[in-house]
């Protein structure tokens, strides 16, 4: 295989991870931030693709990725209310509306699983007319996606310094201080979900225009994928590091995902497994910490069990 | 003026595991006062603070403040006037965000799209510095690497930032070895009077409830059954305290925490 080929090869990974990193983004405001296991991302990451899709079929291609926002935001809405004001459990609140999505997206596409997307005007498309006779003619997808993740980037990075930002940030550190600090935990959860989703909307909005196609299962998933992003991110940038750092650290860690698993799909992984692989990495990252504590206790146990112990105990 | 007419509070209700944590409780606490809060384990005293501030509705009766029904105010609208130091140091302050992030919350200043901004923290800085523990040269650390007595230290900062009308302090200096206890309890009192902040102490160290403060409640399962101030109470000494409580409740002080006066 060509040099070209391996560059070619590298270039969609990378565009793929930076629509992925638009959703590993997300969670890193509503798990590393207001530290919520948000699991209805999947159902999110289609409604934006389904609202994103129908709105550029519609001939508004602009317009697709406000939409999709608007749509990710509505999500979250719903999932912070069933948290926060009607006792539905956190993760019971995401599976619920996860669920529930699956429903209103086939709805929104007339019960249609796909809709084409290679002979509509996408924000790609219309990059790449814009682009098509300078030497980056080639690059326009990527530099579409630079684009939007930097902004998306510089616009967290902003907001989790405001007071709002601290106080979604205070949150998932310490409940408690947030209501003596005269705040109510309820708002800021909800105001923090709701941004969150959005970027997941949009996320699903620029898959389906990249990729041409919408398909109803584009989500499914997603969550554990952009987790395992997430969590190789971290690995780069450890936890105490300042917000702007994490960020672009949650970024690296998506197109990291994506180059590893092209590179895998290259010596002949098969693609289905990629849910697999990133389930294995999401309990690697969480347990592999915990379990290195537990190691020395394992050994000693073992140490002491040679030396006696308890056996009918 | 902080006024409860009636409290009651009631956990588990109809269950083996009833407990009547407050029982008709009512009290008037003036503009100023420093009132030392004793009482055995259980007694009721946390859960007072509780109904104070807001943690959970009362189950009848009614609590003013200023003249104000705030019973059913929750408890994040309440905090405006009302600060409360925990006896775990962590419960206050977010371990994940910097001090300068921690004080930027509790200041509150701006609205909710406003960054910290340079003369916030210059004034963070010089509250910081008052507390003699350099940690106004620490603004940007994140506060979990913070030691115990330093935390609290920076809570009582956060929770009097805004002088607030009551101060609750349960055991606030319980979990900090001695010497930190003492400059904990002495920036409390310095803060306390500078701000003529009224204030609620709950402690379980009788020497300081006596000396500190100007009324003495002490509590038992669920009551105040005791109310002293003025010239009674300046003659008091632990003895009577002891004494008291064996005439009131028809039990001994059986704590040797209390006994002791051990912080």
């Amino acid at each position: 295989m060509g040099i070209d080929k391996w560059l070619a090869l590298g270039q969609t990974a990378a565009e793929l991870g930076l629509v992925n990193a638009l959703t590993v983004l997300s969670l890193f405001l509503s798990y590393s931030m207001l530290n919520v296991c948000d699991l209805s991302t999947d159902g999110c990451f289609t409604l934006g693709a389904a609202v994103g899709t129908l709105t550029a079929i519609a001939g508004y291609p602009w317009l697709s990725l406000p939409a999709a926002m608007l749509a990710g935001m509505i999500s979250g809405f719903v999932t912070a209310t069933l948290q926060t004001r009607m006792g539905v459990q956190s993760l019971l609140a995401g599976i619920v509306v996860n669920t529930g999505l699956y429903s209103v997206n086939l709805a929104l596409t007339g019960n249609k699983a796909t809709l084409p997307l290679n002979k509509t005007t996408t924000i790609f498309s219309m990059a790449k007319d814009l682009l098509k006779d300078t030497f980056l003619a080639g690059q326009s997808a990527l530099i579409v996606m630079l684009i939007v993740v930097a902004l998306v980037v510089i616009f967290l990075c902003f907001f989790l310094k405001t007071k709002l930002g601290l106080a979604i940030r205070a949150t998932g550190s310490n409940t408690d201080m947030v209501r003596s600090s005269s705040i109510n935990p309820t708002f800021t959860t909800t105001v923090g979900l709701c941004v969150s989703n959005a970027f997941t909307g949009l996320s699903g909005c620029l898959m389906a225009q990249q990729q041409k196609s919408f398909d109803i299962n584009m989500g499914s998933g997603m969550v554990t994928v952009a987790l395992a992003s997430l969590l190789i991110g971290g690995v780069f940038v450890a936890k105490h590091k300042r917000i702007p750092l994490r960020a672009v650290g949650a970024v690296i860690g998506a197109i990291l995902f994506r180059i590893v698993y092209a590179l895998a799909l290259r010596l002949n992984m098969p693609a289905f497994m990629l849910k697999l692989v990133s389930s294995v990495i999401v309990v690697l990252a969480i347990s592999g910490p915990y379990l290195k504590k537990q190691l020395p206790l394992v050994l000693r146990r073992w140490k002491a069990s040679r030396e006696g112990g308890l056996k009918d105990a | 003026m902080l006024e409860l007419k009636n409290v009651c509070k009631t956990f588990h209700p109809g269950t083996p595991d009833e407990k009547r944590a407050l029982i008709d409780v009512s009290l008037t606490i003036g503009d100023g006062d420093f009132v030392s809060i004793i009482g055995a384990n259980g007694a009721g005293k946390s859960t007072l603070f509780n109904a104070i501030c807001g943690s959970f509705v009362i189950d009848s009766g009614s609590v003013y403040l200023d003249g104000k029904n705030v019973t059913m105010t929750p408890e994040h609208k309440r905090a405006r006037r009302i600060g409360r130091l925990f006896q775990d140091p962590m419960r206050g302050s977010a371990p994940d965000m910097s001090i300068e992030e921690n004080l930027a919350l509790a200041a509150g200043n701006g609205g909710w799209l406003s960054r910290v901004s340079a003369a916030d923290k210059k004034a963070f800085r010089d509250r910081l510095s008052l507390l003699g523990m350099g940690l106004e040269d620490r603004m940007r650390q994140p506060v979990g690497l913070l030691s115990g007595g330093q935390r609290q230290a920076l809570t009582l900062l956060m929770a009097t930032y805004h002088a607030p009308q009551v101060l609750l302090l349960d055991e606030h200096t319980a979990a900090l070895d001695p010497g930190t206890a003492e400059k904990v309890l002495a920036l409390t009192k310095s803060i306390v009077e500078e701000n003529r902040i009224t204030c609620l102490m709950i402690t379980h160290n009788m020497q300081s409830a006596l000396d500190l403060g100007n009324r003495t409640l002490m509590m038992d399962r669920g009551r105040v059954i005791y109310d002293v101030t003025g010239e009674e109470r300046a003659q008091l000494t632990i003895a009577d305290l002891t004494d008291k409580f064996r005439q009131l409740s028809g039990r001994t002080l059986d704590n040797d925490r209390m006994l002791l006066g051990v912080k």
